[in-house]
């Protein structure tokens, strides 16, 4: 029997299996015109929706224009909602038989997952550019110049990268594609429970304290405060608010500490 | 044959989900260039072992090698051999059928321009360029099924395994799969069907393994298991043949002296016989010499479904379906 030597699965192969498998699922994406459009129309939506309807009715100390507290939040929740598609996405996958055969070809184990948050983060990249593109148009501002501002997008980023490995994760333990679109409208209230809209010190002290602990709320914390923005909060506070750049950037590592090997260790299992 | 020799080699082969038992002790040997059919109802076992066999799922028991590698601790060297295609067609609904062999050659480490021929080349060797470039989406459930076949053949794989290839498929559909694998099959790839049609097992398995509740009931060409039931002979009688003297003469040619089925109202007499022991003509000879008159005579020879009936027991087997709807699997 002649046999042609199989390539190691070394690390630049397994790259171009991740490469490939992020291709795979931006071509999905050119193929859907009206979720593109989608992406793009949803920014000027919540700024628009957040901005000035409920702008109109809510008061920030230190900053009477609503806009400048706001973008900072709605970036961060734009970020969180948007990385959680890889929930859907992972469930499809598994649905359908693709994973399947994916798990009897000889490419590299991680590279699945790996692509698909790739592809995630691409997608992600555009939805901030085009947020704060809408953001300018309507009076937002960084005001701390370029190093702080990049700081800023890379720590939206970073979260947004640990967001959707925490999809991909989830996405790889729900049975069906309609138990990830159930667990995503979840997504939404939890993000919510934070300072993205307004302070945490006016809500009930439970919520509160919730609120404060929750790292969306670092994230908006220390991105207003790189931005220059109004709403970061002084004296008596819970630590991830007093440190938020240390706490976005730990609670982002901790996520990705845990979900990665999860999620990679998942698509192997989840053939039993 | 030996475990080296053997495209497929299964010894014990045992795997368990919670506490149902799947597979209890399969041993299979497929040797190179064969097509071999693993035939059963649902529920049998059939997809477990050709996920066990395809490196997806791990057996808990036995040795399984695959074209000369063990599945569990060489399943890379294993999965550069092998295709896979299933009755849940495996191609992505979001993307073209193009695309999905490009994306499949890529991570076949085809290189770009290889992965891109191969695509244009498979899709127009099996009638489907003129859809190369629609989703798959559209596809009917023959073009998807067929176009799930040709992602598996993508590398030429040694070994392919079809987990029901035709199921739910429209008879034309059907052919034209058939027609595929005949073709496989004869280019020298070692085919491993799982199949609940004995139809199908029928005409593209050189050798058969019946599969009955996790483990092997019996296996051997179709012909062998169907000279396993023997035949019958079926005779109808003229009006004025007299039913009992007509039973008695056909009881000397019967196996092991079976008694005969008498259907007094239609006057037919049925008898088993050994496979192959008689001909049509040395029946008719018997019929005239013993001096009976009939108005028709004939040899039956066993289906399958007979067959699996016989092993197992129990009544498994779906008829090939002739009206089913093209599948859609979800």
């Amino acid at each position: 029997m002649t046999q042609t030597l199989p390539r190691a699965s070394t690390l630049a192969s397994g790259l171009a299996d991740g490469v490939t498998v992020m291709n795979r699922n931006l071509r999905k994406l050119r193929h859907k015109p009206g979720q593109i459009i989608a992406e793009l129309t949803v920014p000027v939506m919540m700024v628009l929706l957040f901005g000035y309807i409920f702008g109109s009715a809510i008061a920030i100390d230190g900053g009477d224009n609503y806009i400048e507290y706001l973008m900072p939040g709605l970036l961060v929740m734009g970020a969180a909602l948007g990385a959680l598609s890889t929930l859907t996405a992972i469930a499809r996958d598994n649905s359908l038989g693709v994973m399947d055969r994916l798990r009897s070809m000889p490419m590299a184990r991680w590279a699945v997952t790996f692509g698909q948050t790739a592809a995630t983060l691409l997608i992600g990249i555009v939805g901030l550019v085009v947020m704060s593109a809408v953001g300018l148009i309507f009076g937002w501002r960084a005001h701390n110049g370029i190093g702080p501002t990049l700081g800023a997008f890379g720590l939206i980023l970073l979260f947004y990268y640990a967001v959707s490995w925490l999809g991909a994760l989830l996405g790889s333990l729900v049975d069906t594609e309609e138990t990830a679109t159930r667990l995503m409208t979840l997504a939404l209230p939890i993000v919510m429970i934070s300072n993205v809209f307004v302070p945490t010190a006016g809500m009930p002290k439970a919520l509160q304290v919730v609120a404060d602990w929750n790292p969306v709320s670092a994230a908006v914390t220390a991105c207003r405060d790189l931005f220059g923005n109004p709403g970061v909060p002084f004296g008596d506070t819970t630590w991830p608010i007093a440190n938020p750049v240390l706490a976005t950037v730990g609670s982002a590592l901790v996520i990705l500490a845990i979900c990665i090997p999860l999620a990679v260790m998942r698509f192997q299992k989840n053939a039993d | 044959m030996t475990a080296q020799d053997a495209v497929i080699w299964a010894h014990g082969l045992t795997k368990r989900f919670g506490k149902v038992h799947a597979l209890t002790g399969v041993d299979l040997v497929v040797p190179p260039g064969s097509c071999y059919g693993l035939l059963g109802p649902n529920g049998a076992g059939k997809t477990t072992a050709i996920r066990v066999f395809a490196t997806i799922t791990s057996p808990d028991g036995g040795e399984v090698r695959v074209a000369g590698y063990d599945v569990v601790r060489e399943a890379q060297q294993v999965r550069h051999q092998i295709g896979l295609a299933g009755q849940y067609a495996a191609v992505d609904e979001d993307l073209t059928g193009w695309e999905n062999l490009y994306i499949f050659g890529r991570l076949f480490r085809l290189g770009r321009r290889k992965a891109r021929q191969r695509a244009d080349e498979l899709l127009d060797e099996f009638a489907l360029s003129h859809a190369a470039h629609r989703l798959v989406t559209t596809y009917s459930g023959g073009m998807r099924r067929r176009l799930d076949l040709i992602a598996s053949m993508i590398i030429s794989p040694k070994v392919l395994f079809l987990d029901e290839p035709t199921a739910g498929l429209d008879p034309r559909s059907r052919l034209q799969i058939w027609d595929t694998v005949r073709a496989l099959v004869d280019g020298g790839t070692t085919v491993l069907l799982t199949t609940q049609y004995l139809e199908e097992a029928d005409l593209l398995a050189d050798q058969i393994a019946v599969i009955d509740a996790g483990t092997i009931v019996a296996r051997g060409t179709p012909r062998d298991l169907k000279a396993r039931i023997g035949s019958r002979v079926d005779v109808v009688l003229q009006p004025a043949q007299d039913l009992t003297e007509a039973a008695a003469a056909l009881t000397t040619i019967a196996a092991n002296n079976t008694e005969p089925d008498v259907d007094p109202d239609r006057r037919t007499i049925s008898i088993a016989v050994a496979a192959n022991a008689i001909t049509l003509p040395e029946v008719v000879r018997h019929l005239d010499t013993s001096g009976i008159e009939v108005l028709d005579v004939g040899i039956r020879h066993p289906s399958l479904d007979e067959v699996f009936l016989r092993l197992t027991g129990h009544q498994g087997l779906t008829p090939a379906p002739t009206d089913l709807e093209a599948s859609h699997h979800r």
